[in-house]
């Protein structure tokens, strides 16, 4: 790919317009891919605003997300204490029994994956279709092709607190609870996978000079 | 109907787009097992396998027999002190169902069961006329292009992860057992895999265009008598 030294065709340049679903190219203007009925888009930096709006609403459920709590504990009927853990209380807490393995997992999953996962996504759209030399494209896209692969894993502290609840109803001697952190942390993950999903990755390539190209 | 090869710079014709970087590359029939890439960003943009839709119908099949045993069989059994409790995977979705959490139990019901059985679904409807050479159903097209965005949001495997670290943070409290269903759904996590594996959506369009439907009247033909 690299050895490759003639300028790149792209369809845009070439007045028309590429389906990214299934690769058939359409003379520009053309609304709908005949072949797989998906919508056809231009790559254009007016795309961005939904990436903005799907990232701005993943921010605003991150908040609630790690201010209250994810998980209800009661051991002996109350008796041994009733707590109530946000992420990172559940992380500190995992620390103190020595599952450090486990508490990296959460950690990464829940805290360190979404707040780079908002950056990266923040990052892309704004510097999408700015000039750009070819070795920052393939940078870039390398970032969005780990964004829009980890995205989803995000979703596993929701889970482990569904298994949770499920399963840790003893009774008097313990019992789970969901608190209402999940529900947000949830909305946050999807949402953020919607904004990466939205955001167009020609666009990273949109930047590129026209002249003196080596890419 | 179009030679391989010819291609039509105003109309677009003959041409394949790279959906990462918009790089125009020459539409070419692919052998099984070839592979074609992106000359810019080396995306994967075509990867037809011998025999790929057989198997993937198959598998498709396999994973709905094991998401009937997931779903029914006990998942996890957790026990202490003379008390005990048994959960299906119906359960843990079912953990949700508090008032303001409730919408959370069909979100996730449908991102580890509803989904998975929907895309297998969908892939059979798919690809069971194209396997066996004849015309694809009448709505194959929407079927299959669903089927592809719907792929993100079926969660299985994240699932499976999940119940592994749930099991170390419970570790100490209790003790624990696996059900049936516990290992039909690891089975199910390795069939899916398997499955995406051998799915190389530029060669299902392909065929189902080559079956007889959404013809444009520009798939490729090998005949020169175009």
């Amino acid at each position: 790919m690299s050895e490759h030294h003639a300028p790149i065709m792209t369809a845009h340049r070439a007045g028309l317009v590429g389906c990214r679903s299934c690769g058939r190219v359409w003379p520009e203007g053309q609304q709908t891919c005949l072949r797989c009925r998906s919508d056809l888009n231009p790559p254009d930096r007016r795309s961005l605003n939904a990436v903005w709006a799907w990232l701005i609403a993943g921010l605003i459920f991150y908040i609630p997300a790690n201010l209250f709590p994810m998980l209800k504990t009661s051991t002996f009927g109350g008796l041994a204490g009733n707590s109530e853990s946000t992420i990172l209380g559940g992380v500190i807490e995992l620390i103190h029994y020595g599952n450090w393995g486990v508490a990296a997992i959460v950690f990464v999953a829940s805290i360190v994956v979404p707040i780079g996962k908002f950056l990266s996504i923040g990052w892309l759209a704004y510097v999408a279709g700015r000039p750009a030399s070819v070795k920052d494209a393939h940078r870039r896209l390398v970032i969005y092709e780990v964004v829009e692969f980890i995205g989803r894993w995000s979703m596993i502290d929701v889970f482990i607190v569904a298994i949770l609840s499920a399963l840790v109803q003893l009774g008097f001697v313990a019992s789970i609870h969901p608190g209402p952190a999940a529900v947000s942390f949830a909305l946050s993950v999807a949402f953020t996978m919607l904004s990466a999903q939205s955001f167009d990755p020609r666009l990273i390539w949109r930047g590129l000079p026209l002249r003196s190209r080596k890419d | 109907m179009l030679t391989e090869g010819s291609y039509d710079l105003t109309t677009g014709a003959g041409l394949v787009a790279c959906p990462r970087c918009d790089a125009l590359h020459i539409e070419r029939e692919l052998a099984p097992g070839e592979t074609a890439r992106c000359v810019r960003c080396n995306t994967l943009l075509a990867s037809p396998r011998v025999g790929a839709f057989t198997r993937i119908i198959a598998l498709s099949f396999a994973s709905l027999v094991l998401m009937v045993g997931a779903v029914f069989f006990p998942f996890l059994e957790i026990s202490r002190m003379g008390f005990g409790n048994e959960t299906s995977l119906f359960g843990v979705a079912v953990a949700f169902s508090h008032g303001v959490l409730m919408p959370l139990t069909v979100a996730l019901l449908a991102t580890i069961v509803g989904l998975p059985v929907l895309r297998a679904i969908l892939l059979v409807y798919t690809l069971l006329p194209l396997s066996r050479g004849q015309a694809p159903f009448r709505h194959a097209v929407p079927a299959f292009r669903l089927s592809e965005t719907l792929r993100p949001w079926s969660m299985a495997e994240i699932f499976v992860i999940g119940t592994a670290i749930a099991l170390v943070k419970v570790g100490g409290l209790a003790t624990i057992s696996f059900g049936p269903a516990f290992w039909a759904f690891c089975g199910l996590i390795m069939v899916n895999a398997a499955s995406n594996a051998f799915t190389s959506a530029t060669t299902i369009w392909d065929a189902i265009e080559d079956g007889g439907l959404a013809t444009d009247g520009r798939e490729i033909t090998s005949e020169t008598a175009g």
